[in-house]
């Protein structure tokens, strides 16, 4: 009987979505009519059938004990029927069938510290990656400039005062498992300085076919030290991706003198309105300096804030700064501009100005 | 994990971002070390990253539960004599249930195995979509999977396999949504079962799916293959409705028309009147006048193939594949399409190339003849600009002369 008990189960998949959604969602799945945000961080849903269903978002570090999301479970508990949802940007949200209860929520999560906002024109909270807790090939931490970041910028998040939706986000190295080349404000940890080949190590540790195929600008080589087969690096043509050092942990790029951090702007996944784009370079680098990034923080607010005072409603950053031109988001901002705003790689013709067509 | 009464490290550094409005990390980690030795030390260790300025991790190595190839990311400290307890800190990646809803009571029995084989850390949720189960030890692995599926969960993907399909909230919660995006990615979640726990590709291949252009999960830019939800028809327009928004005090002209993408629409003070035939279904209109507008009837998606992160050759956004697909389970036609194309770049593309990149390096036109589809121009920005063109056949003088 034991045998039986203990018969070892793979490939179940993910539990049935159905399983944890709440009786009105059930109820109404595909049937809902309109939504609308109610007050910032809450917004009501309602159904063909005139139900309702409300929804409370907050944000969370992302980073989360159990001690907290049993607190978080006691919350939905209380006052969701023991449901509740996260979104793809790490904020949780409350689905609230009874109106009443959104105030005693409001101030059980006001108690508790979650911020509630991140719905409609305001910042959401920040997609992220790991950083120094637990990354190998991160050129900076990841939750702390989040941390210090939103301290400053929770106004807009818990609020509607902003003229469009903005989206900010935190990659440690440009691998980016946070995907954040499609972020309003994109906040990027860039290596500096070519990687250190540990001859010693090399060949007992990493392929080198694999090694030389990995760089994407050729600059690594097949090369023989001392009778031991290993590689070289033409420095000049190194662009500091990090790729051979994740094929080849003989090859670190991690650099505490030269790390630091570059800031991309403009950028969307939405097609409201315009295409989706890629963020654009606006600071090439900052300095590393926690625990609080004082340059990093203060660069982004300054981005946010002349944003806010200068678009439109509904423009996003990238149709902003396309509504008045580079040159003026340079001048606006007081950002230098710099030989490293300028692409050198493949296609870079392609983003020079090859008309009349500017604004000064 | 036994309770250890070891004090909790002295952090000055990271005690600073205990500060400050927004919810900290650093307390969730102290909390968590209240009872956890693993977790007391990645505070230390975190520490010292915060003073010396860089990672203290060594490279994953080969690391899982047995008969998986992916789902657990192994982790090493590059100085285990300073910091025994996250000597291993590796972390395993739990597919989430889709739309990320959850009962307390599933989540809470995650805490407590979690409590019981890890660090007590976690992530909701990492940036595929994964629950995150945020450090643990080699030996605690196949206990902490046993315990996963004895209450419902698997692991997800990592490495070179189809990572962990991931949706927008979809007609659980939003009227724009243009398909089931929940049902349509729990059902692919359980036909890939194989390939996401093993890995059978160059690299890694990500399905999202959107409900509609607003593309709440990023497909565009994020996944391999995109499905975004999106209409055939007319806008649906309740024009009571709309004259209620111009009454409450949108500005119809300058929030909406004016901010149309194709020019496709008029405002008469009355009436909103839409040229459907220039529509680009970029959802604007329906953004801002939700109780007005909605999705045209025909309902299904777009597909479109190769979004990625700059790793390797620079970041690409998913690329228009089908211009309309209906997504109608058992999704015979997305499952047979998706099965050609991983099928090709499986045996033809080079170790780490993403789809996107191998489209790159064998040329659209090729990559759409050998799957069977038809090149059509909604494919493209605009045709070719360059005309150095390939042809793979040309005729023989001597083959002509004969025919003459």
């Amino acid at each position: 009987m034991a045998e039986t008990t203990a018969q070892r189960k793979t490939d179940i998949g993910p539990p049935h979505y159905q399983k944890f959604l709440p009786p009105v969602i059930k109820k109404n799945y595909g049937q809902w009519r309109y939504h609308e945000i109610l007050k910032p961080g809450i917004m009501v849903h309602v159904a063909e059938s005139g139900d309702k269903l409300y929804t409370v978002r907050a944000g969370t570090p992302r980073l989360l004990s159990i001690q907290t999301i049993r607190e978080i479970c006691d919350l939905a508990d209380t006052y969701c029927g023991g449901y509740l949802r996260f979104t793809s940007r790490h904020n949780v949200e409350f689905l609230l069938t009874d109106p009443g209860k959104i105030e005693p929520l409001l101030a059980d999560l006001k108690a508790k510290g979650f911020p509630v906002g991140g719905l409609g024109n305001a910042i959401s909270s920040m997609v992220h990656t790991q950083g120094w807790i637990h990354c190998h090939t991160a050129a900076t931490d990841a939750s702390g400039i989040v941390k210090a970041l939103m301290d400053e910028l929770i106004e807009y998040f818990s609020s509607l005062k902003l003229p469009a939706k903005i989206r900010l986000a935190l990659a440690c190295c440009l691998n980016m498992c946070g995907a954040v080349h499609c972020s309003d404000i994109a906040i990027l940890g860039i290596h500096r300085r070519p990687p250190k080949v540990d001859h010693e190590r090399l060949p007992k540790v990493c392929e080198i076919p694999n090694v030389v195929a990995s760089c994407p600008t050729a600059a690594i080589r097949p090369t023989r030290i001392d009778g031991k087969e290993t590689v070289e690096i033409i420095e000049e043509k190194c662009m500091f991706c990090g790729n051979c050092y994740t094929v080849c942990p003989a090859l670190p790029i991690n650099n505490a003198l030269n790390d630091g951090i570059s800031i991309w702007v403009g950028g969307k996944v939405s097609n409201a309105r315009h295409e989706p784009m890629f963020s654009k370079l606006a600071v090439p680098f900052l300095p590393n300096n926690p625990p609080r990034w004082p340059e990093v923080v203060g660069a982004v607010k300054n981005i946010v804030e002349v944003w806010a005072a200068d678009a439109r409603k509904y423009e996003r950053m990238g149709e902003w700064i396309e509504r008045i031109g580079w040159p003026r988001f340079f001048q606006k901002t007081g950002i230098p501009f710099t030989k490293q705003h300028i692409d050198d790689y493949r296609h870079a013709e392609l983003t020079w100005q090859r008309s009349m067509h500017f604004k000064s | 994990m036994a309770p250890d009464e070891k004090k909790l490290p002295d952090t000055p550094k990271l005690d600073e971002l205990e500060h400050g409005p927004w919810p900290s990390f650093v307390k969730e980690i102290k909390r968590a070390a209240e009872k956890n030795p693993m977790s007391q030390d990645i505070l230390a260790l975190l520490e010292l990253s915060y003073t010396q300025k860089i990672a203290h991790w060594k490279h994953g190595g080969i690391v899982g539960v047995r008969g998986y190839g992916g789902g657990v990311i192994g982790r090493y400290c590059d100085i285990p004599e300073q910091f025994p307890h996250v000597a291993h800190f590796h972390t395993l990646r739990v597919n989430h249930p889709a739309g990320w809803f959850y009962t307390t009571e599933a989540l809470r029995a995650i805490c407590d195995l979690w409590e019981r084989h890890g660090s007590g850390l976690t992530n909701l949720h990492g940036s595929t979509g994964d629950i995150i189960l945020l450090g643990t030890r080699t030996d605690e692995l196949e206990a902490t999977f046993s315990e996963l599926t004895q209450n419902g969960f698997d692991l997800g993907g990592s490495g070179s396999v189809i990572r962990t399909p991931s949706c927008c909230v979809g007609p659980a919660r939003c009227e724009w949504a243009c398909f089931d995006t929940l049902q349509f990615i729990y059902d692919i979640t359980m036909h890939y079962q194989d390939s996401i726990h093993r890995p059978a590709f160059p690299y890694k291949f990500k399905f999202k799916a959107s409900g509609c252009a607003n593309d709440c999960v990023a497909a565009i830019a994020r996944a391999d293959l995109s499905i975004i939800g999106t209409w055939r028809g007319p806008i649906q327009v309740d024009q009571a409705a709309v004259a209620a928004y111009a009454k409450d005090g949108i500005d119809v002209q300058a929030d909406v028309v004016d901010r149309c993408p194709s020019k496709c629409m008029a405002w008469d003070g009355k009436a909103l009147h839409i040229d459907n035939q220039w529509c680009v279904r970029c959802m604007h209109c329906i953004n801002a006048m939700p109780k007005a507008l909605g999705p045209g009837p025909e309902r299904g998606a777009t597909i479109l193939i190769g979004g990625k992160a700059p790793i390797l050759h620079g970041a690409i956004l998913s690329s228009v594949l089908v211009p309309f697909m209906k997504m109608e389970p058992p999704y015979t036609e997305f499952k047979a399409l998706a099965d050609k194309i991983l099928d090709l770049w499986a045996e033809e593309g080079k170790n780490r190339e993403r789809v996107g990149e191998f489209i790159q390096r064998v040329g659209l036109g090729n990559f759409l003849e050998t799957i069977g589809l038809e090149p059509r121009p909604e494919m493209v920005a605009h045709p070719r600009e360059n005309p150095y063109v390939f042809y793979e056949e040309y005729l023989e003088e001597e083959a002509s002369q004969s025919q003459a």
